[in-house]
């Protein structure tokens, strides 16, 4: 068996404890396309994850010569609550922080009820409670409903 | 407590304390709420009616309210006539009605609208409505109906029937008998059964509800029935819904098992859930709920707008 190991990057961030399955959708956060890749991005699906909690499984991210906005920090935390986000400067870690999901988000997702007034061209930004951490499940301060499918659903 | 500037959005924005307090104050307007007695003690003040959706009763028992405590009441009869029609957003409508008056009355085809009008509006706003979420007054008036006839709530054997998927009324009214102690009971076909999240929102308060689809097994031990309309558009085919509706309709017969002190509530308007021969019969109590949304929306507005002396 061969053992691939992805290589240890200069600078920029590793987002590592990705929720096994989710990768797609961190790069889909990070707004990742064909326009706008100008540094390496290495994702790893379904690794092995020693972490309790995981399933035995994790995703991880890196991305080189970046670092992430707290915008997008909180995005992650919404389809990955145990991810840890790791800042690399110079081949070495210069922080490493647990993304953390607030009580309160705003404008990050857009509410799943098409009827919802926050879905009507109306000035104001979708807010949500967030009901549980893990899994993350959000309720919608205006129309009250819970929101499915929060990666079909981030801004 | 104090009730005075308070937005009523949601019945979950209301404690059981408050809704007690509301019970009190709704009780002491029967009189006026009847003509029996007069009062002007809110004159002067102005209700900004908004109606994006069209109401009989609700938009009525609003006006009579207000009219009954010398308020007087603003409205757009035609919403088709406005700058809404002109793409103006809800949240400029809401500012400007607000300029015109003292508590601004909102009902809206989409959810969540009374919530963003309390947010743009510095008066405050009563949701009559919004899409299929809350109707908070509904539910007050529901509980005062309850607490008149029996005398209390907890304990008391309360079966909801018909659509209770996209019904709004018994959404709201299960928070609120949640918070009371009653023991629930929803009785419609598994296509229209209460929705797995309310009936984990309520089960997180101390309920525990029964779900059925057969009434005549539930109606003997049953304190309150709350009757709801099954829409017809909801069943793609019609002999369907003959076949559902028919099984659910109330009339004496179906009574035939039923306490003597049974009542009977729905928040009209009926198709026909429920026989004209029960009208007659002391169970029958929708027509004097319906009046109920009278001395129940003099209350708050009384509360709300800080009114002092009755």
């Amino acid at each position: 068996m061969i053992e691939i190991k992805v290589a240890p990057i200069r600078n920029g961030t590793v987002i590592d404890h990705i929720t096994a399955g989710q990768a797609l959708n961190v790069l889909k956060i990070l707004g990742v396309n064909e326009y706008n890749i100008d540094s390496t991005i290495s994702v790893l699906i379904r690794v092995p994850s020693k972490k309790e909690g995981t399933g035995g499984w994790k995703d991880v991210v890196k991305v080189e010569d970046r670092e992430l906005d707290p915008k997008t920090v909180d995005k992650i935390a919404l389809i990955a609550p145990n991810a840890t986000i790791v800042i690399i400067r110079d081949y070495s870690v210069a922080e490493k922080k647990k993304v953390d999901l607030s009580q309160t988000i705003s404008g990050l997702v857009k509410c799943s009820n098409p009827n919802c007034i926050t879905n009507m061209h109306e000035p104001v930004e979708p807010e949500f409670d967030v009901v549980s951490k893990e899994p993350p499940t959000l309720r919608c301060k205006y129309c009250d409903r819970k929101l499915y499918n929060i990666s079909d659903n981030l801004i | 407590m104090s009730f005075y500037d308070k937005d009523v959005v949601s019945i979950r924005d209301l404690d059981r304390k408050q809704i007690d307090e509301i019970m009190k104050v709704s009780e002491k307007m029967v009189p006026y709420a009847m003509g029996e007695k007069r009062t002007k003690v809110l004159e002067g003040r102005i209700l900004g009616n908004l109606f994006f959706e069209p109401s009989t009763r609700t938009r009525l028992s609003f006006e009579s309210a207000a009219h009954r405590l010398g308020i007087d009441v603003i409205d757009v009869s035609e919403m088709s006539m406005t700058s809404i029609s002109k793409g103006e957003t809800l949240a400029d409508t809401i500012r400007m009605v607000d300029a015109y008056c003292d508590v601004i009355v909102l009902r809206h085809p989409h959810e969540g609208a009374a919530r963003l009008a309390a947010k743009f509006s510095e008066n405050p706003v009563i949701n009559a409505g919004d899409g299929a979420g809350s109707h908070p007054t509904q539910t007050l008036l529901d509980l005062f109906t309850i607490k008149r006839a029996k005398k209390k709530i907890g304990g008391l054997n309360i079966v909801l029937v018909g659509d209770l998927k996209y019904g709004r009324t018994v959404h709201s009214l299960i928070d609120a008998l949640a918070v009371f102690g009653a023991n629930l009971t929803f009785v419609a076909p598994e296509t229209l059964q209460m929705p797995e999240d309310n009936v984990d929102h309520i089960k997180r308060k101390g309920a525990d509800p029964y779900l059925t689809d057969k009434l005549e097994n539930v109606i003997s031990k049953a304190d309150v029935l709350y009757v709801t309309r099954i829409q017809k558009e909801r069943f793609p085919d019609p002999s369907e819904y003959n076949r559902v509706a028919g099984k659910y309709r109330i009339d004496n017969e179906m009574l035939r098992e039923a306490k003597k002190d049974l009542v009977v509530l729905h928040p009209l308007p009926r198709v026909d859930e429920i026989s004209p021969e029960v009208d007659n019969t002391p169970h029958a109590k929708y027509f004097e709920q319906a009046f109920n949304g009278i001395p129940v929306r003099m209350a708050l507005l009384y509360m709300i707008l800080g009114g002092e002396g009755l």
